[in-house]
């Protein structure tokens, strides 16, 4: 039995990406759920299941449920980073498949920005990590970044280009955060934070949250928008802090990917657009490497020169990213309205013509939890 | 339970040792693989009969990364993972070396020295001493 295309995305919404004055994690939350039902035209009584992680709420599917009022038959709150979005899609089609629930919601929202202005967390350093002071978690991806450059010669300049192709694509999105031009020199001037990571190689702090809604592909169509259905997905966990990675530019999206693209029946050479979890600039390089765009230490040329940006070879973080569009702690749940926006042609100057197939993929922790998610459109069914 | 000592656990056991001055690491009894950071049981055959060993303290930088910071607030420091001769790898820092001359695969012994808050840690040197 494959969960392949079984179940599908009919709804989606972001809410508060930037600033959100005044408003909390939950709100921020809540708003894009009522978004993303408003979307699905589906009333909040039909949900009976639903699925959220947020930083600092260890508890946050009960508060989500009080909020929304219901009483649902599973309430997910796998924890596993920024991820755990990609995670719960897998759950919600698997609980749609055992016909154990109609109607699963995903939802995300931080105020971090507002609230906070830098990365609200409630996680402190490893015990065997604390008296060395690493900052959390930057110095984890600078760390891998260093190997990766000493390993297969990954320049500096790669790097930048990860982040200048994210921009040139924000640049298209009228809702991402930053959209000045910016440049390889920019990337490379900016102030050094932990080698050789700048603050140009790292994500935004911003508020916002996304939601989405699922539903069995066989009442898929009975909504106003074209259902994007889960055609794969897959999961690879393989440490929880850095210095237990066993090969720092080796991440378990070699398994994610691989078992999602098994289920789904796809190749990397046939997907159309990639939303990739962009904490830093070495993530895009380590992910399309593990996922099978290219070879393992072919990652920096692949991005180099505009490979990755609007008119490159593959279209990849076509919001703008995390580097560019928006940020708020987690961002696995912006990679698959992204993609969903992507695959219903709703994607503005940015659309990607054809796109039938994406892939989106979520990163938690240091690069400690990897879940790849193949979604498409009816056409790939 | 058998095979599993009563008493603290091996992250106090490692603690102690450390505040008496003495770094050591666990190896298997069953199938011999070194272990750290301190376990219950060994990661490699899932066996508990861990006893506790006093490496050769010596290693090579695997990564490392320099943590920029204001010299008004204390300046900046470096943070590395090195690879201990027996195979298990460490997060730790190198003294005695400018930062920028940390490479991979740089040579390094490793010493009791203190972490950031002043407790006992693990901290490592170039090889021959300080340059």
């Amino acid at each position: 039995m494959s969960l392949r295309g079984k179940a599908a995305i009919v709804g989606a919404a972001l809410a508060g990406c930037g600033e959100a004055h005044g408003k909390s994690a939950m709100e921020i939350t809540i708003e894009a759920v009522h978004g993303a039902l408003a979307d699905a035209g589906i009333a909040l009584g039909e949900v009976d299941a639903i699925a959220t992680c947020q930083p600092l709420d260890m508890l946050s599917g009960l508060t989500l449920a009080q909020e929304l009022g219901l009483s649902p038959k599973f309430t997910m709150n796998n924890r596993i980073g920024g991820s755990s979005f990609l995670s719960h899609t897998l759950w919600a089609a698997m609980l749609l498949e055992l016909r154990l629930a109609d109607t699963v919601l995903i939802c995300y929202g931080s105020n971090q920005r507002t609230a906070s202005g830098k990365l609200m967390t409630s996680l402190g350093l490893p015990t065997y990590e604390a008296p060395y002071r690493p900052l959390f978690p930057l110095s984890s991806y600078a760390l891998a970044a260093d190997r990766h450059m000493t390993q297969f010669g990954t320049t500096r300049e790669q790097l930048a280009d990860v982040a200048v192709a994210t921009r040139a694509w924000a640049q298209k999105n009228p809702e991402a955060f930053l959209r000045d031009p910016l440049k390889r020199e920019d990337v490379i001037a900016s102030r050094l934070v932990s080698d050789p990571l700048r603050v140009r190689d790292c994500c935004l702090v911003t508020d916002g949250g996304g939601a989405i809604v699922m539903r069995r592909a066989e009442t898929a169509k009975d909504h106003p928008n074209p259902p994007v259905y889960l055609l794969g997905g897959g999961e690879g966990t393989t440490h929880r802090d850095i210095s237990e990675m066993a090969d720092l530019t080796v991440t378990g999206a070699v398994q994610s990917g691989q078992t999602a693209m098994d289920m789904a029946g796809v190749r990397p050479a046939e997907i159309d657009v990639v939303q990739l979890y962009d904490a830093f600039t070495i993530n895009v390089i380590l992910f399309l490497e593990d996922l099978g765009f290219c070879r393992k230490g072919e990652g920096g040329a692949f991005v180099a020169d505009g490979g990755i940006a609007p008119g490159g070879h593959l279209p990849v973080n076509t919001n703008g990213g995390g580097l560019s569009c928006v940020h708020p702690g987690m961002y696995g749940i912006f990679t698959l309205v992204e993609a969903v926006r992507q695959l219903r042609g709703d994607a503005g100057a940015r659309q990607i013509g054809g796109a039938e197939l994406a892939l989106a993929h979520g990163n938690g922790g240091v690069l400690s939890s990897q879940v790849t998610n193949i979604l498409g459109t009816e056409a790939t069914l | 339970m058998p095979g599993v000592e009563k008493g603290p656990g091996p992250d106090a056991v490692f603690a102690a040792k450390l505040a008496e001055g003495t770094f050591e690491i666990q190896k298997c009894g069953g199938c011999g693989t070194h272990v750290f950071h301190p376990r219950v049981i060994c990661p490699a055959c899932g066996g508990a009969d861990l006893g506790w060993v006093t490496p050769t303290g010596r290693g090579t930088v695997y990564a490392r990364t320099v943590v920029r910071r204001k010299p008004e607030r204390g300046g900046d420091y470096n943070v590395v993972l090195v690879d201990l001769e027996e195979g298990v790898r460490m997060m730790s820092r190198i003294d005695g070396i400018a930062h920028d001359r940390i490479v991979a695969g740089l040579k390094v012994t490793a010493s009791v020295g203190e972490g950031a808050e002043g407790e006992p840690a693990v901290v490592f040197l170039p090889e021959g001493g300080a340059q």
